[in-house]
């Protein structure tokens, strides 16, 4: 029975996904009926125009779903290593850490290449989330909800000052790099898709590798050691795939937070706590919400297009707020 | 044996009012040599003789515009938004206990710039309706943070962290209305996410000058009870306090505040956080330092707007640089905090 309903809620979650790619690709500052769509997709034509645009539409959508699914894991990641309801890419510094380690690449090392930024990303979010998350264990009750939370978010306007003081002398390449300030997944192509392929693909597979060593961890370190869990490794592991996700999502997209701290919480809710549900299930659902979230972008802002960061931290920000009433603020 | 402990402990009062004295003095005379450097410095040196001069009234090509409709409402501006940020961030701090309870950190300060944007961009409003309306979504947001970190009891740790939620929401809100405003040129953008001072007319000083000053008076007479609230609700009743009015009264005055500082120059970042605890740390705890943390603010946004302006090759509006001077600060706190094993609520 219970597998039944859990089987109920993967296809409804699937036919969503499906849903909103079809939006995502009919729906923007021209708008396209579904039935066309469907004609342009098999192949038998449609309005010259529109297919062009259907065309440009799909590298952004198929973009978009590999975004959010690297977020969402990310999150259902951070938050299951850190034990914590609140870790997120983005409250860990992770995305504006990657961010300003782009900028400052562009502006003083000339990189111009997708590959460097991406490692560029990856070695300041990395950076980035081991120094809040040391902060925020300094003293004696380690990394509680709030002192990770204001470590980020400390660290997060530094990073956003110095972002902004990195790109304001250069206007000309400002107007393009403006994503590195709210992440935007409008710019995406096939060869940025190419690109963060392989280093998704390793993110993705570690984390589910990962997967039955997370959940002891989520008993306590103590019970986990003792069912032979390598809690040190885990950990480890665990934040490198998380920040591999995030980082490269970011290095290309930008900063786009929150997905990974509203998904997971809503996957607990509907599978329970076991992670072998939870984790892939927040690839689909972190997939789900981008999509959506950057076609409501391009609705909200028509004839322009405000960018998906901007829309999922107002999606997201009311999630949190819930989070943080209901965690235990005991240990605030 | 009791009157030589009353000559000890008045010995301390003196020195500790002749202390706050001679800060106040410095912070002032350190404000005035900001004002002279804002005044005569620029793209044409003036010498202060012109200045003096034009102030008076008299007519001098091209110093009286550059003077009179660039440097003096800039100052001017700088000066009360620094006073009111410094003032109304000191006045939460310590109303909660807790330097991170800022306004410009739990949100209200952007709760005022998502709604002033609002009011300019879409409405075309201008003037002091914008204030207005500031002013409302400002004790709105204040308000509504305060009621959702009522769980199970009130928390302050919970306060903070719903305030960092509210912020990136109504941060998100601003980014749309900028959008939607098609005004999304970086001068604007960074106007309303981190204030500037760059291109503020002179014809919005009055309103603000005299809200700085209402407001200030305000709390500054209130702060008697800010400083017993200082030792906590409970004390504070038992002394005959009534907590809840001096409460509201002390946030609406500080709110008011930060709205029409605000509405005129933008939330400049991390001055109403940065100034309590410098004012506290210059003139010892447990006074109330309501004045001098307002000088403090005042010099830090002037003397951030000359560093902006002159000191680093582009021209950086002031809340780039007050941003990232509140940053390392706020770490600082939260590492010591962490040390000293407070718990931060």
């Amino acid at each position: 029975m219970k597998i039944r309903k859990k089987l109920v809620l993967f296809i409804a979650i699937l036919a969503a996904i499906l849903f909103c790619v079809l939006l995502s690709l009919a729906w923007g500052s021209r708008s396209i009926p579904f039935a066309e769509i469907i004609d342009i997709l098999t192949g038998k034509g449609g309005d010259s125009f529109n297919v062009d645009v259907v065309r440009t539409r799909i590298p952004r959508t198929i973009f978009g779903i590999l975004a959010g699914a690297a977020l969402g894991v990310s999150g259902a990641l951070m938050q299951s290593i850190t034990r914590n309801p609140i870790a997120d890419p983005s409250i860990l510094g992770v995305n504006t850490g990657a961010s300003l380690f782009v900028v400052c690449g562009i502006a003083f090392f000339n990189i111009n290449l997708p590959q460097q930024y991406i490692w560029f990303a990856l070695v300041g979010g990395s950076l980035t989330s081991a120094f809040v998350y040391a902060v925020a264990s300094i003293g004696g009750e380690g990394a509680t909800p709030l002192k990770l939370a204001l470590s980020g978010a400390a660290v997060s306007m530094a990073f956003g000052s110095l972002v902004s003081t990195v790109m304001l002398p250069k206007s000309n390449v400002m107007d393009d790099f403006r994503f590195w300030q709210v992440g935007s997944i409008g710019g995406a192509g096939w060869d940025d898709i190419k690109i963060i392929v392989p280093y998704l693909l390793f993110g993705f597979v570690i984390a589910i590798c990962l997967v039955p060593s997370l959940n002891s961890l989520a008993l306590g370190d103590e019970m986990a050691t003792s069912l032979g869990v390598n809690t040190k490794l885990t950990r480890g592991l665990g934040a490198l795939a998380g920040v591999l996700l995030c980082g490269a999502t970011t290095a290309l997209a930008g900063p786009i937070g929150f997905v990974g701290l509203m998904i997971p919480h809503f996957m607990r809710s509907l599978f329970g706590p076991d992670l072998k549900y939870i984790m892939p299930m927040s690839a689909f659902g972190g997939a789900c919400l981008l999509v959506i979230s950057d076609v409501m972008g391009r609705l909200a802002g028509s004839p322009g297009e405000l960018e998906v960061g901007i829309v999922t931290a107002f999606l997201g920000a009311p999630v949190f707020i819930m989070v943080a009433r209901k965690a235990k603020v005991k240990s605030l | 044996m009791m009157s030589n402990k009353n000559a000890f402990i008045w010995e301390g009062y003196q020195k500790r009012r002749r202390r706050v004295a001679v800060i106040t003095t410095v912070l002032i005379i350190l404000i005035a040599l900001c004002a002279v450097v804002m005044m005569t410095f620029g793209n044409t040196v003036y010498s202060l003789d012109t200045v003096f001069r034009v102030l008076k009234g008299e007519e001098i090509k091209g110093a009286t515009f550059t003077i009179k409709t660039l440097r003096l409402p800039r100052l001017l501006v700088g000066l009360l938004s620094g006073l009111a940020f410094g003032v109304a961030g000191n006045t939460f701090q310590t109303l909660l206990r807790n330097d991170l309870a800022s306004p410009d950190i739990i949100g209200v300060t952007s709760g005022s710039s998502a709604a002033a944007v609002f009011c300019i961009l879409i409405l075309h409003m201008s003037g002091t309706a914008v204030s207005v309306i500031s002013l409302l979504a400002g004790l709105l947001v204040a308000g509504v943070i305060y009621f959702l970190s009522f769980g199970k009891g009130f928390s302050k740790g919970r306060l903070i962290l719903i305030g960092i939620g509210a912020q990136a929401m109504l941060n998100a809100v601003t980014s749309f209305v900028l959008l939607k405003g098609s005004e999304y040129d970086v001068p604007t953008a960074l106007r309303w996410m981190n204030g500037s001072l760059n291109g503020v007319k002179l014809d919005r000083v009055p309103g603000l000058l005299v809200t700085v000053v209402t407001m200030t008076i305000a709390i500054v007479m209130l702060g008697r009870y800010l400083q017993i609230l200082q030792l906590g609700d409970d004390s504070a009743i038992t002394l005959g306090v009534k907590v809840q009015v001096a409460y509201i009264g002390l946030i609406f005055a500080s709110v008011f505040l930060i709205a029409f500082a605000t509405s005129v120059s933008g939330p400049i970042a991390s001055v109403a956080f940065l100034s309590g605890p410098i004012a506290s740390r210059l003139i010892g705890k447990g006074r109330v330092n309501t004045l001098p943390a307002g000088l403090v603010g005042a010099l830090l946004v002037l003397a951030s707007d000359l560093i902006g302006q002159f000191a680093l090759g582009t021209r950086y509006p002031v809340g780039v640089i007050t941003g990232i001077l509140g940053a390392p600060y706020m770490l600082f706190l939260l590492v010591r905090m962490n040390k000293k094993g407070e718990s931060v609520s």
